[in-house]
């Protein structure tokens, strides 16, 4: 049963099952097991950052893909969100209404992006996904009529899901709007990863892979290459597009940065690598590390450093001002040490 | 006689700025292994990458079954009918080896009966079912290749030089599955430097020479003649 909910794809490592197994476990219980605001925030933030790290891993790990558009796709079904509920008013129809719209038109650019780029090679498309991806940031931020440019939007979603909602009490947590907002972003990721675990274990996900290793030995065998490569960034840019309207419901707030800054994409890139390309579930790891760390080393810092005082430089470099330099250390020993990411590691592990 | 099954009339290739076939003239008989033998580098494996599309014919024309397909890209090539076994143990190191055989049946799923056949000729394939292609030995990796033309019945099979490097029991096992294959009717152009090999096999032959066909005729012939192995390849196949 578990197995065919997974697609058939077991994580074949007894640390790696324990270590998504613990992930999932802390996040179906966030709001139980890590009461506040902000471990709320950050328990929110792992689950659409895994579903938004594992649509990229099925372009990049699975097609074999460079895109640099990402986070213009992200940046579209969160926008959609905004955009619908600023203009159609709150409700769940204009959620309804703004996600379906945010998905189908990252699908669509995604269509004529592949249409443009993959029939040449791979790499144009990367250069292209990336000139693409610059006009749409300037053009949001122009549009401010429309987008309210760099400052962004701010709308109301239905009550159900806003901290104003209010059922009683439950272990000692408030059952309000904002927990049941929380689990619509639990349930949803759940389902979009578990979506994407079954792609990329169907016969359209091994050909991506065959593809991927070498295609023309795919066409060799009959396969059309350039329409897998356009399937594959249709619905990774959809996927991609989803998890921004999750986001958006979520945060009742979308602008440039949150959305569709060049710093996100980059972060999507080391969630990827940090995690091990091609495995789908490196992206719960690789997500959750990143997310922890962006929001809790500098804090780990601060306590280490006061722990310190007293003992020469120690201090100054455990500074919390330096938690960028840290976080920077982390990610070349990751790589150095994990070069097949750490979902990769870990099934090498098993096999040695 | 029937019609053949391949046809090349006059076909040129370059690659970047080489001439690699200068007008290649070739044809593959219905049912049967020919051979395309001759030195290195005069352009065998050019031949069968443009017949397979890899290398787009700047000249000439390739007629499959009956059908023009010079202009043709290479999955629709595949899917009329022509399995290509490539040089490199053309295999997908990532994919098990079940999906490997599972994506090189890509007009339907695959056939059991076909697949016994295969077992039974290639028997590691059965006990390596569910490992990773890329931890196959290098034999097992190349029966996998040629397995996996074999995965469906095609009207043309390419096969680039499928004992090269191999061990000699390796090599009698590819050799018996060949046979197989052409025992069951099977129309094979079949790339091989392994002389006795060709020789067991091969019912006509094409002899390449600076991107060009110089001489055809039955395998007998050429097999029992030396002078002639001599002048067309530079070498005596007894001497093999």
């Amino acid at each position: 049963m578990l197995i065919n909910i997974l697609s058939g794809d077991k994580p074949r490592s007894v640390i790696l099952t324990v270590l998504l197994l613990g992930i999932l476990v802390a996040l179906a219980f966030a709001p139980f097991l890590f009461p506040g605001v902000r471990s709320l925030e950050t328990a929110a933030r792992i689950c659409i950052f895994i579903v938004l790290v594992a649509s990229y891993d099925l372009l990049l790990g699975y097609g074999g893909i460079v895109s640099f558009a990402h986070t213009m796709f992200f940046g579209l079904g969160a926008y959609g969100v905004a955009l619908a509920s600023e203009n159609m008013g709150r409700g769940w129809g204009s959620l309804a209404v703004g996600t379906v719209a945010g998905a189908v038109a990252a699908a669509v650019l995604a269509l004529v992006i592949g249409l443009f780029s993959l029939r040449v090679r791979a790499i144009f498309f990367a250069m292209i996904t990336l000139a693409v991806a610059s006009a749409v940031a300037v053009l949001v931020s122009q549009l401010s009529g429309i987008t309210g440019g760099e400052d962004g939007l701010n709308y109301s979603i239905p009550r159900e899901l806003t901290p104003a909602f209010r059922l009683g009490e439950f272990l000692g947590v408030k059952i309000n709007g904002k927990l049941l907002n929380y689990y619509l972003v639990f349930f949803a990721s759940l389902a979009l990863f578990l979506m994407l675990l079954r792609v990329v274990n169907s016969p359209f996900g091994r050909v991506l892979q065959a593809i991927r290793e070498n295609d023309f030995r795919a066409e060799a065998i009959g396969y059309r290459v350039i329409y897998y490569r356009i399937a594959a960034t249709c619905l990774s840019a959809a996927v991609a597009a989803l998890a921004g309207s999750i986001f958006a419901i979520w945060l009742r707030y979308v602008g440039p940065d949150t959305t569709l800054s060049f710093e996100i994409m980059l972060d999507i890139l080391l969630m990827v690598v940090i995690g091990g390309m091609g495995t789908m579930y490196g992206a719960v790891l690789g997500a959750t590390i990143f997310v922890l760390a962006q929001n809790y080393l500098q804090n780990l810092m601060g306590a280490a450093s006061e722990a310190t005082t007293g003992l020469p430089l120690i201090p100054d470099l455990l500074n919390p001002d330096r938690w960028l330099l840290w976080l920077g250390v982390l990610f070349i020993l990751s790589v150095y040490f994990f070069p097949t990411g750490i979902v990769g590691r870990l099934r090498e592990g098993r096999r040695a | 006689m029937s019609d053949p099954i391949l046809t090349l009339s006059g076909v040129q290739t370059d690659i970047a700025q080489y001439h690699i076939l200068q007008g290649v003239d070739l044809t593959v008989p219905r049912g049967g292994v020919t051979m395309l033998l001759g030195r290195n580098g005069v352009g065998k494996t050019t031949t069968l990458r443009t017949i397979i599309g890899h290398w787009q014919a700047r000249a000439g024309t390739i007629t499959f079954d009956g059908q023009d397909i010079t202009a043709m890209p290479t999955p629709a090539r595949a899917r009329a009918g022509i399995g290509f076994v490539p040089e490199d143990m053309g295999i997908f190191s990532d994919l098990t080896v079940e999906e490997n055989m599972i994506l090189a049946a890509a007009s339907g799923p695959l056939d059991s009966a076909r697949l016994d056949w295969i077992f039974s000729v290639f028997p590691p394939l059965k006990t390596f079912w569910r490992a990773a292609a890329g931890n196959l030995s290098g034999g097992q990796k190349q029966m996998l290749s040629i397995a996996r033309a074999m995965a469906e019945d095609r009207a043309l099979y390419l096969i680039d030089e499928p004992t090269k490097g191999l061990a000699p029991a390796i090599i009698s096992t590819m050799a018996g599955a060949l046979r197989d294959l052409k025992n069951q009717g099977a129309s094979i152009l079949l790339v091989e430097q392994n002389f006795s090999v060709a020789k067991a096999l091969g019912d006509t032959v094409a002899v390449m020479e600076d991107g060009r066909i110089n001489w055809t005729g039955q395998m007998a012939e050429l097999a029992n003649d030396a002078a002639l192995q001599e002048r067309l390849m530079g070498l005596s196949m007894e001497a093999h």
